[in-house]
């Protein structure tokens, strides 16, 4: 080891996260991979916006009240600025276990299963926790190597677990999950309303101006109308029907995801066991509960200087706590998860708006498949305290 | 009982790392931050289950209290709705002040009672919410105990 002169490459910890996001403006950014249909939004958005402040506004302003545009810029900005929060902001990703303590839940994985035979699979990775008098399975994600929280789940596209996971949005370019499913509903509900202000006032003008001059004259005069209209008149069904589901789901405190898979339907008397039984309180967790940090530390530094004198385990009293390069080698080594594809998530329908991860069924595919002969899935009760 | 006294300095500087011990979440109350207060084992000989109970409890209220609804987090959000969240990017939250005072509470803990027992405590928040970490440590003349659960590498120290 040469007393060479050792560059300190100044970096950032996002630029060693695993996972499927891009990062940008040095990690304060964190997007999903795939951000075509994300620009699609903008474009739409600020396409029909430009066109309505353009054509309709300066009209209504005179003729009606100024207080039309002035009303249509506030939304615009208050949808603009959820679209951004939603699209931009950590959704609740969970990081990856570092090796010590994906070592310590594989030896506590072992002593619950016992002895497993030769030729036999293992049984699934499961834990039972109580909750509310309610038995929640909690699954382990051999991805990211833990057993994911309540409600978490992996996101195959992002290929992150992400807590309280909704589902993953190409219309935002992100997942949603805690920390910004918020945002999204409050940019789902005020685009509700711009569209609806926007295809009202279209219609408005559309009428005064055809009693002075004509329908067809109007139509000359004002050509964006029509896009306008046609482009509101779509987007309506689509996004006052996918606010209307949320509301649902927020007065169920429940999760698309739960929803997809059933998780609370009823049947066999699982009941949700995170609803408080009140509209209200389940309106209030969700959209004025706190607002939760982002435990990936994006910008935090990580020191690269690797040719350090005679090192100690514990003399490296630097901020070098990841063990992000050792954990990279390691994950070559994790078990192969047929959950690597991206499913196909480019289908920008009119009627469903969001996309939905698949990727739980996927992840229990290695150890559903259980051999008659096998031992009882090795369940790893919960004793607390 | 270990009787070596360390500060947190001679811990790093003298000190080896033996094994790591991970306290797992309490999910029983749904998915508020939680740990489960069970002594674990390893730290049998290391330290009183009091203290190590102490410790967790006030963890779990800190926790507790950065996550509770009421008036406070109501009116924080409603305000910062009104601002279209613009708030946030100059305001601190009160989540983000409790855990500054988790992370102080920890150091006070590490420098008052685990260190001079050959232990340390990780912010959980370095380990995504999931786990308190305790690093196990041995005088680094003293044969290192012989449970090695961990993976040896060298860079995971503190």
């Amino acid at each position: 080891m040469s007393a060479v002169m050792i560059t300190r490459k100044v970096t950032r910890k996002w630029e060693k996260l695993p996972g499927k996001n891009t990062f940008c403006c040095d990690g304060r950014v964190m997007m999903a991979r795939q951000k075509g249909v994300f620009y699609l939004t903008l474009f739409l958005i600020i396409g029909t916006c430009s066109l309505f402040f353009a054509f309709e506004c300066p009209y209504l302003a005179v003729h009606l009240s100024p207080a039309i545009p002035v009303f249509a810029v506030l939304l615009f900005v208050f949808v603009m600025a959820m679209l951004l929060r939603t699209s931009f902001s950590d959704p609740g990703v969970l990081p990856r276990a570092l090796p010590e303590e994906a070592n310590f839940i594989e030896m506590e994985i072992e002593a619950a299963n016992g002895n497993v035979m030769a030729g036999q699979r293992p049984p699934p990775r499961i834990k039972n926790v109580q909750i509310n008098n309610q038995i929640v399975k909690l699954k382990y994600c051999y991805t990211c190597k833990i057993f994911r929280p309540p409600r978490a789940s992996h996101c195959s596209i992002c290929d992150n677990c992400v807590d309280r996971f909704d589902h993953h949005c190409p219309w935002v370019g992100n997942c949603v999950g805690k920390r910004n499913y918020r945002y999204f509903y409050l940019f789902t509900l005020s685009l509700s309303l711009l569209t609806i202000y926007i295809f009202a006032f279209d219609i408005v003008h559309v009428v005064l101006r055809s009693v002075d001059s004509g329908f067809v004259n109007t139509i000359k005069e004002t050509p964006g109308t029509v896009l306008e209209v046609l482009v509101c008149f779509f987007t309506l069904w689509s996004v006052v029907g996918l606010t209307g589901f949320h509301t649902y789901l927020i007065s169920l405190n429940q999760t698309t995801n739960e929803d997809i898979k059933g998780s609370w339907s009823g049947k066999n008397r699982v009941q949700n066991p995170y609803s408080h039984k009140n509209f209200i309180k389940n309106c209030c967790e969700v959209l004025c509960g706190p607002t939760y940090p982002s435990v990936l530390d994006r910008r935090g530094l990580m020191l690269e200087d690797s040719s350090s004198p005679t090192p100690s385990d514990a003399s490296a009293a630097s901020t070098y706590k990841n063990g992000n390069p050792v954990s990279q080698t390691t994950k070559s080594s994790a078990p192969l998860i047929p959950n690597e594809h991206t499913p196909d998530e480019a289908k920008p329908g009119i009627g469903a708006g969001t996309q939905k991860s698949t990727s739980s069924p996927k992840e229990e595919k290695p150890p559903s498949p259980i051999s008659p002969n096998a031992v009882a899935p090795a369940v790893i009760k919960e004793s607390a305290h | 009982m270990a009787t070596e006294f360390h500060n947190l300095q001679e811990l790093r500087h003298s000190a080896s790392l033996a094994t790591k011990v991970f306290i797992q979440r309490d999910y029983s109350d749904g998915t508020i931050c939680k740990f489960q207060t069970k002594f674990p084992a390893e730290l049998d000989s290391r330290i009183e289950r009091s203290l190590f109970e102490e410790t967790v409890k006030t963890l779990n209220c800190y926790y507790a209290e950065a996550e509770k609804i009421g008036g406070q987090s109501y009116l924080e959000g409603c305000l910062a709705c009104a601002t279209a969240y613009i708030i946030f990017l100059c305001m601190e939250t009160r989540y983000e002040k409790i855990l500054k005072k988790i992370s102080m509470f920890i150091q006070e803990q590490n420098e008052k009672i685990y260190a001079p027992r050959g232990l340390l405590l990780t912010d959980p928040i370095e380990r995504g919410m999931r786990v308190i970490e305790i690093s196990i440590f041995e005088d680094s003349g003293s044969t290192s105990s012989s449970s090695s659960g961990s993976s040896p590498s060298s860079s995971t120290a503190q």
